[in-house]
């Protein structure tokens, strides 16, 4: 459907610029799983209220377009066992990595990064392979 | 005061971009991954459309010393590329495939992600409150011999 791809485009440029704002505006790399990492290890409490209201902005914004937006569903699973198992590898791997999809991804292939290029090639290899095991082999996905 | 507005603006437009762009939608994250089913590219929009603006910052941010609220830039990117990274980022791949969720797309969906979504959300965070002990396992020195 070419209209997600548009949707799409138009949603990576706003993330982009809010990377772009938090990086020229207080100088940090916007990565979600180090904001979100740093409060719950208690590494990034210096800078918790940074963080909280970072945080605050991510989940409201999608509150307020709700209103005018054409659908909105996430299509969750309700296994809740393949969401826990999701999760932990999801918390652990992003943490040892020291990034995810916005922070090595969007922040760290755009500064040509090797770091960002190699955890980026690593997790879409993963999860490329993890959909082809859990859907297409075992079907639990 | 200034850091605090711009984090949550900077938030805002995270949050407005994960929202619009579809990726809080686990069908199509996991439609990327899938390349051996009903493949769905708008994942590589998005990444390719954030790293324009984000690719211009960095070059604005080369030439200066600080940033508008006065914290310093950050420092130029470590090139090492050792276990914690490439394990770490299988380990996040995997999840990722599995659930079709990343950490920002979790916070972004709050709102409506359903009693699915804080189940994951709780393995998460909780993940992340055990990665500093699997991290200092890994960094342990491996005993020569």
């Amino acid at each position: 459907m070419p209209i997600d791809w548009i949707w799409g485009l138009i949603g990576g440029l706003l993330i982009g610029t809010g990377g772009a704002v938090y990086l020229l505006g207080n100088g940090r790399i916007m990565g979600a799983s180090g904001i979100i990492g740093g409060l719950v290890d208690g590494s990034g409490l210096s800078t918790k209220w940074e963080r909280i209201v970072f945080l605050i902005g991510v989940a409201l914004l999608p509150v307020l377009l709700m209103p005018y937006y054409r659908e909105v569903d996430t299509h969750i699973t309700d296994n809740y066992i393949v969401l826990a198992a999701a999760g932990l590898l999801v918390g652990v791997g992003t943490r040892i990595a020291n990034g995810c999809t916005s922070g090595h991804g969007v922040c760290g292939m755009s500064r040509l990064s090797l770091r960002g290029f190699a955890a980026t090639f690593a997790y879409i290899f993963a999860g490329g392979v993890g959909v082809v095991i859990f859907r297409h082999l075992l079907g639990v996905i | 005061m200034l850091n605090l507005v711009i984090a949550f603006f900077a938030g805002g437009l995270f949050g407005a971009g994960l929202f619009v762009s579809g990726m809080t939608d686990t069908t199509k994250v996991q439609g990327w991954l899938d390349v051996f089913g009903n493949w769905d590219p708008t994942l590589a929009f998005v990444m390719g459309g954030a790293m324009i603006p984000m690719a211009i910052a960095w070059l604005v941010a080369r030439r200066r010393a600080i940033s508008l609220s006065g914290n310093p830039m950050p420092p130029a990117p470590s090139t090492t590329i050792d276990s914690k990274l490439i394990l770490g980022s299988l380990m996040f791949g995997v999840g990722w495939g599995l659930a079709g969720l990343c950490p920002g797309p979790s916070i972004a969906s709050l709102s409506y992600g359903g009693p699915g979504l804080y189940v994951f959300l709780a393995a998460m965070l909780t993940g992340m409150l055990l990665a500093p002990m699997v991290r200092a396992r890994l960094d342990r020195p491996v005993p020569a011999e």
